[in-house]
Formats: structure tokens, C-alpha cells, sequence
């Protein structure tokens, strides 16, 4: 279901590329994309990591922060619920995750920009299927009418 | 605390690595680090081959010098791999170390889009330009030291536990064993012999079960397990729950007063227990009382009752007599000790094979798993080391081994992985049975024979030259006969490449192996990882092939992957040897990341406290005014806390909030737009 805002704002430029921002935490998603990486597994190209400890340091006011400033997605990503090297900080993230998802529904954005993923040290291939699926989200989704306005 | 310098303006200098071609191959380097000394603040950007080999780590001393550079920042490969490697050269440069900042463009970036060029170069220019932004606002830090107490905790008594625990001990530290089982000594203590030396199990584990009950530094502690673990290196506090055994030992009964009393392992009250039931360590293939030792060589040598089944009758309690050994109505008691230092080596099960419908165990009688094969070719198991047939006690002839049963797996019912050491004790078995039974022939059916240690693979020759059939292929199935109970092995030889069934009188299954069943819960208390299939993941497969994640916590043997006896042993002793370091330094450095109150704009809500897993934060009156307080010894880090504060009045050490946003907007506002 997009807003009247998200159906305005696509683009038919092909070679629109979507900027997403992710935030991952070191113990889990960062060494999963890491392991990415050591078996060589490709995945596309449009997506910039930023690494915090922990999910739990994920400030819904950062999300809010990329979206202003023309992000079309922002991903977060930790450990497997459970298995969070500091207990819980990721449960703390996902109950954040919720709350924003609605913001920005209510605000005209489309809630599936933000997504959060749940990616183990050991899960480079899900890491690599994550950023895919990511990018085809996003892609399909078009550019953020943030930017629009902005233009 | 040391000074703090103040600095002008930021300087940050770029140095951007070809790694070889892992990184060259596909990212264009000038490129990039042309593109960085555009960038704001960035005052000398360059390259090398290796920034991890001295010259390259001498080019960052040499530009803080000449450069009064304040950040440094360098694009290689993860920073999980080398920014401890880049902080010290920063460090010795004269910076302070935590003004390094690392662009991870190897890992996720030139590995995982070798064939974009364009678009890889174009990423590592964003992430170049995302750390500059962060290297820009970095902070001077000082590491925290806190002292380690001076004792180590091993988890599992098996032998890779009791190993690790005999060099921590023997290196003068006390050493807290855990064992939930009554005695030490593992799944090593259920086998016969032990390839390829065919040495008897026992006779070379239990030296090792009594010098572990000896020693004056291990403090033995069977029938207990790990109720909850807090703390951080250096200062963990293990609470324990010692299961309520129902016997007292002899130092227990001194304590109480019964002088002279205590098990002293006579086994009257053995003789006159009433129940019976099955002896888990002979799998279930002998009987057992409900007051009970597995067998005659435990360590410690004192009984236990399982409460589950005993019927509180009191016989045994009357033979005791004047020894006043057993109490009937003993329950669980907790006890919290402090280590600086802990070894996990919690073991493996056996895959439950009869998941494997179609080779019929717990189905047919005489389908055994390997762990049966080796109680019954025992000396000291159920039928004294003559090997019978379940059905009728006959001796097999011709016994058919199944190996992989339930490794290398991709069905989704088995295990995809390799259990390293089923070809051979297989072959080992085979030996077994050619040198007890007269005639007797093993039929070996295997996809690959790996025997790859030291002496292996000249034992695999030794038992073709012994007589062993060796018949590649995976077996399809296996049918019994209802009359003889001989059973049909059906498969596909693949090396004549025809169907063949083969008559057998028994069938082994080499079965899987598997974490042990307390795994996950054990790693969740002690906040250690795991892989894919469920072993306790290492820090590196290569590098840190005995530490964890967590600080402190160590791995020995099965719990980490799959290996044979010779290989865990010998990683418990790296995991002793590692976890005997920090308590033999006396004292270890936290990384600065703890939260830290700006209590100008704490409004004393209090909203973090709660958010705090480690209840580090407490609200203080200072001034007048509720604010907040950090305990930074028992601050991890997570910065749970200042990812919520509604006032934005909580900074995160290496990751405050500036930082952060600096990062965002250096990704979605700078650059080439």
C-alpha cells in the first residue's frame, strides 16, 4: 500500500540507483558481512554499512536523520534474538523499529524503507540474500519523496 | 588518567591499501585515494601494497609526525581483522589509538563485487569519505584496567575439560571443574581403544580422571551445572547449581560433623537398592540401581541417587549405617564463585540416527550405533567384551559398517558436515572384530576414507591388509531379514558401478555427531556465538581458533567443531594457555566504550536505567539535582541506553551521537551529488 506521496515520486530513470544506509552491529551482521566477503559471495553494490556495537545504539532520531537528508532506505541489522552479545539490545532495537515504522507511515513513507534484519556471525549467505532482497525492496519502491520535495 | 591533548582543527590522513590484488583487483586505488584528499580535513592521502606490513605501518607513524595529523584513517579490510593491528601503529605514532578509524573495503566490498569495478570504486570512495567524517570528531580514550581474579572455571569434565583444567591448575591458578554428569571423563571414558595406537581408552584417561581429583589447584565439581554467569573478563561471577545428589562425600560429612563418615564408594547401598533401571553410560544395554556409580573407574568415587526413579524406601540409607552417607531428602543447593577466566568444552551427542528411517535402528535389532559397538567390544562393558548380536547373542560373522550415517548430509534429516572421526574408529573397529572373532570379516561402506592425522593413513592400509571389505557407496538402505534377523545392506557400489545387497549379521552405523543438548543453552549464559550447524563459534577459524567473542571465554575441543582425541586435547591446551594470560598478566584493558552522563542536560528521568542489561546506571543526587550515574567497570558498551535517553544526554565513548550523524551525512550529503 503506497501513500500518495510514494506514487508521485516514481521515477521512470533507468539508472536511478537507490541510496540505503545500513546500521549493523559488530558481533553479528558486521562479522556475517564480513564472512560475505571471505567466501566471496556477490551481492549488489548499492548499499553503505555503518557499524555501532550494538542495535541497541540505534537512535530512532539517526533513522529520521537519513531519511531527511535523501536516504530512499536505511536497514538495521543484528543478532539473532537470544543471541545478542549484550543480552538484549536488539530486542530494545526491534521494539524502536516499530514505533518508527509507524512515524513514518503516518508521515507519507513508505514503512517498508526501514527494515530490520536478524543476521549471525555464521550467515553470509543470508547477509548476501538480505542486502539483495533489500536492494529489489527499495528499488521497486523508488526514490524517497523526501528527495522530491527537496528538488 | 593521562593528558587528553586538545587539537585545533581536525587532520586526518588517508591510507588506502591494495591488499595485493584482494583489494586492487577490483577497486581502483588512485582513484580513490585521489578522491580523498579532496575530502574536508584530510590533509595527505596514500597508498601501499600492505598497510599491515611494517613499511605501511611505518607511513602512518611518519604522517602523524609530519602531518600533525589528529585521525587516521585507514581503507583496508575489516576492522575486525586489523584495527587492533592499525590502532597500535597509530599509538606508536604518538596518537592516541582510539583516533583510528578503519573503511572496510576488502570484505564488503572488493570480495563481494569483484566484478563491478565502477560501482566497487565508488563504494569505497563513500566509505572512505563516512570514515573521514567519523575520524574528524574521534576522541582521545583511555583504557580501562581492571584487575582479573586470580582463578579460571573449565566447563565439561571430558577429556579435553580435564586437560585444559590440568594446565591451568598446574600453571598455579585455581581452577573450578564443572561436570553435570557424576564422574569426569566424558564420552572418552565410554570407548575400548583409540586409533591408531589402539591404546586402551581407559587405561590412558584414567591417570589423567585421578590426577584431576588430586590436584591441590582443581576444585572438582561433578554433578553441577551452570545456572548463570554475570561480569566481564577479569571478574565473572559463575553461580552453580550442585544437583542434589543425595550422598555425601567424606569432607561433606566432616563438615556436618559426621566424623569419619561419608561415601567412601563401598557400593552396599548398591547391592540392596531396590530399583532398576537403565545404565546411560552402558546405553541402556545393562542395568543400574536407582543409588548408582556409572562404572568402577570414576572419579570422583561417590554415588549418587537419581531421585527421578529412587523410591525413598531407606534400605540404603540402614546399610550405610554409622558412615551417615546418604541423606534421602538433599536438595539442589547454589554456590557463586568468581574467575577471571573461563573454558567452555561442553562436548557432543550422537545424532539421533534412527531419524535415518531407512537404515532401521531402534527398528532392527541388530542395527547398533558405533558408541554400542564400542561398550559391547569392551573389557568392562555389559557383555565383557564379547560381541553379541541384540537379537539371539550370537556372534556376528560378518558385520556390516555404515559410515556418514547422518554426516555429510544434505537430505535436511542428517548433518551436512564431516564428523571427522567415524572413518576412523570405524577401521578401527574393523580391527576389532578380525582380532576377537575367528573368521569374522567387516564390510567398511563409505563414501571417502578420510584419515588424515599423524599414522592414519598407514592404519587404513594396515586394516585392508587385514582382511576389511571396502565397498564405496552410500548405503541406499537396509532390510532385515524376519526369520534370521541377518540383515540386507543395500546400495550402489560405486566404484564397480552396480546395485549390490550384501548379507550381514549386524550392522554398526558410524552416526554423527552433534552439539551437546545443554549447547545453546550453556553459550547463551556465557554470550558466546555459534556456527551454522550449532558448535561454538571461534573469534577466527584460523587466527583465534580457541577464543570466543566474549573476553575470557574460551574453547576446547568438540563443543567448537567436530575433532578426534589428539586434537582436542591439544586445543585445550591453547584454551588453558589462553585463558592463563590475562590472570597471569594480573590485570586486562577494556575498551573505552562505556556510556558516559553529560549531566548539564540529564533530566533524572531514569528511563535508562531500565535499559541496561548489567544495571551499570543508578540515578544520584549531585548539585541538588537527580542525574544519572555510570558504573563504568560494569558498562559494556552496548549503548542501549544512549540510543534511547529522549534528551540526548547520554555519549557513547567511540560512537556518540555527532559521530554517528556525521557518518549519515557524510554518506547521504557528501560526495559527488
Amino acid at each position: 500500500m503506497h501513500s500518495c506521496l510514494e506514487v508521485n515520486s516514481k521515477m521512470a530513470d533507468e539508472n536511478w540507483k537507490p541510496k540505503i544506509i545500513a546500521i549493523i552491529c559488530n558481533w553479528c551482521s558486521y562479522a556475517g558481512a564480513d564472512l560475505a566477503g571471505s567466501a566471496r559471495t556477490q551481492y549488489p553494490t548499492d548499499i553503505r554499512a555503518i557499524r555501532v556495537m550494538c542495535t541497541g545504539r540505534v537512535d530512532p532520531l539517526f533513522i529520521m536523520k537519513a531519511f531527511q537528508d535523501g536516504a530512499d532506505g536505511v536497514l538495521i541489522s543484528g543478532c539473532h534474538f537470544g543471541d545478542c552479545h549484550y543480552l538484549e539490545g536488539n530486542y530494545k532495537a526491534a521494539k524502536r523499529m516499530f514505533l518508527l515504522k509507524s512515524v513514518l507511515k503516518n508521515i507519507g513513507l513508505d514503512d517498508k524503507r526501514l527494515r530490520m534484519t536478524f543476521v549471525s556471525a555464521s550467515e553470509g549467505a543470508k547477509w548476501a540474500t538480505v542486502m539483495e532482497d533489500v536492494v529489489n525492496t527499495v528499488t521497486e519502491l523508488g526514490p524517497s519523496p523526501l528527495n522530491e520535495f527537496a528538488r | 588518567m593521562a593528558e587528553v591533548k586538545k587539537y585545533e582543527e581536525p587532520r586526518i590522513g588517508v591510507f588506502v591499501c591494495h591488499c595485493g590484488t584482494n583489494i586492487a583487483g577490483s577497486i581502483d586505488i588512485k582513484a580513490v585515494m585521489e578522491y580523498a584528499s579532496t575530502l574536508p580535513n584530510v590533509v595527505i592521502a596514500d597508498d601501499y601494497q600492505y598497510m599491515c606490513s611494517t613499511p605501511g605501518q611505518n607511513k602512518i607513524g611518519e604522517a602523524i609526525e609530519e602531518q600533525k595529523l589528529t585521525g587516521v584513517v585507514v581503507a583496508a579490510c575489516s576492522p575486525r581483522l586489523h584495527e587492533p593491528t592499525f590502532r597500535a601503529a597509530t599509538k606508536e605514532g604518538g596518537l592516541n589509538p582510539f583516533r583510528f578509524e578503519m573503511a572496510n573495503i576488502r570484505e564488503q566490498n572488493s570480495w563481494v563485487h569483484m566484478h563491478q569495478p565502477e560501482e566497487a570504486t565508488d563504494k569505497a570512495k563513500d566509505a572512505v569519505r563516512i570514515a573521514v567524517a567519523k575520524a574528524s570528531l574521534l576522541e582521545d580514550l583511555i583504557p580501562k584496567s581492571v584487575p582479573v581474579e586470580r582463578a579460571a572455571m573449565v566447563v565439561g569434565g571430558g577429556v579435553g575439560g580435564m586437560q585444559a583444567a590440568l594446565d591451568l591448575a598446574s600453571a598455579g591458578i585455581k581452577t573450578y571443574l564443572v561436570e553435570k554428569e557424576p564422574s569426569i571423563g566424558g564420552k572418552m571414558s565410554q570407548l575400548d581403544k583409540t586409533f591408531p595406537t589402539l591404546d586402551c581408552s581407559q587405561c590412558i584417561l584414567t591417570p589423567k580422571m585421578v590426577d584431576v581429583y588430586r590436584h591441590e589447584n582443581i576444585e572438582l565439581l561433578t554433578y553441577t551445572e551452570v545456572e548463570a554467569v554475570e561480569g566481564y573478563i577479569g571478574n565473572f561471577d559463575v553461580t552453580l547449581r550442585k544437583k542434589a545428589r543425595g550422598v555425601m562425600t567424606p569432607d561433606e560429612a566432616t563438615e556436618r560433623g559426621i566424623i569419619g563418615g561419608g561415601c567412601n564408594g563401598c557400593g552396599d547401598c548398591e547391592d540392596v537398592c531396590p530399583v532398576i533401571r537403565p545404565n546411560p553410560f552402558e546405553l541402556g544395554m545393562s542395568p543400574m540401581k536407582a543409588i548408582y556409580i556409572y562404572h568402577a573407574q570414576v572419579s570422583p568415587l561417590i554415588y549418587t541417587i537419581d531421585f527421578d526413579s529412587c523410591v525413598k524406601c531407606g534400605l540404603c540409607v540402614d546399610v550405610c549405617g554409622d558412615k551417615k552417607a546418604i541423606e534421602l531428602d538433599a536438595q539442589d543447593t547454589f554456590e557463586t564463585v568468581k574467575v577471571g577466566t573461563i573454558v567452555l568444552a561442553t562436548g557432543y551427542d550422537i545424532f539421533p540416527v534412527e531419524e535415518k528411517h531407512e537404515w532401521g535402528y531402534k527398528n532392527y535389532d541388530n542395527v547398533i550405533t558405533s558408541l554400542e559397538f564400542e561398550r559391547l567390544i569392551c573389557a568392562s562393558g555389559p557383555t565383557g567384551g564379547h560381541l553379541i548380536r541384540p537379537s539371539d547373542g550370537a556372534t556376528p560373522k560378518k558385520v556390516g559398517f555404515v559410515l556418514c550415517a547422518g554426516s555429510r548430509d544434505n537430505t535436511g534429516v542428517g548433518k551436512p558436515y564431516c564428523s571427522r572421526f567415524c572413518c576412523m574408529y570405524s577401521l578401527k573397529h574393523a580391527h576389532q572384530i578380525i582380532e576377537k572373532i575367528p573368521g569374522a570379516v567387516p564390510y567398511i561402506f563409505y563414501m571417502d576414507i578420510r584419515s588424515f592425522g599423524k599414522m592414519y593413513e598407514e592404519f587404513y592400509y594396515r586394516i585392508q591388509d587385514e582382511g576389511a571389505k571396502f565397498i564405496r557407496g552410500r548405503v541406499a538402505n537396509i532390510q532385515e531379514d524376519p526369520v534370521t534377523k541377518n540383515l540386507h545392506i543395500n546400495t550402489e557400489d560405486t566404484l564397480l558401478g552396480r546395485p549390490i545387497d550384501v548379507e550381514v549379521d549386524m550392522v554398526v552405523l558410524a552416526a554423527a555427531v552433534q552439539p551437546a543438548a545443554e549447547t545453546e543453552a550453556t553459550r547463551r549464559l556465557f554470550g558466546v556465538s555459534c556456527s551454522q550447524d550449532g558448535w561454538l563459534l571461534e573469534a577466527h577459524p584460523k587466527l583465534n581458533p580457541c577464543g570466543t567473542t566474549t573476553a575470557g571465554v574460551y574453547l576446547a575441543g568438540v563443543c567448537q567443531g567436530p575433532k578426534d582425541i589428539p586434537d582436542t586435547v591439544a586445543q585445550a591446551e591453547g584454551a588453558a594457555s589462553a585463558a592463563s594470560i590475562p590472570i597471569h598478566r594480573g590485570e586486562v584493558e577494556l575498551e573505552p566504550y562505556f556510556a558516559v552522563c553529560i549531566e548539564d542536560i540529564c533530566a533524572g528521568c531514569g528511563m535508562c536505567i531500565n535499559l541496561c542489561p548489567y544495571q551499570a546506571l543508578a540515578l544520584v543526587e549531585k548539585d541538588g539535582r537527580t542525574v544519572m550515574q555510570v558504573t563504568e567497570a560494569k558498562c559494556k558498551g552496548c549503548g542501549t541506553c544512549g540510543g534511547f535517553c529522549p534528551g540526548g544526554a547520554i555519549r557513547m565513548q567511540h560512537f556518540t551521537t555527532p559521530q554517528i550523524v556525521a557518518q549519515i551525512d557524510a554518506f547521504l550529503l557528501g560526495g559527488e551529488q
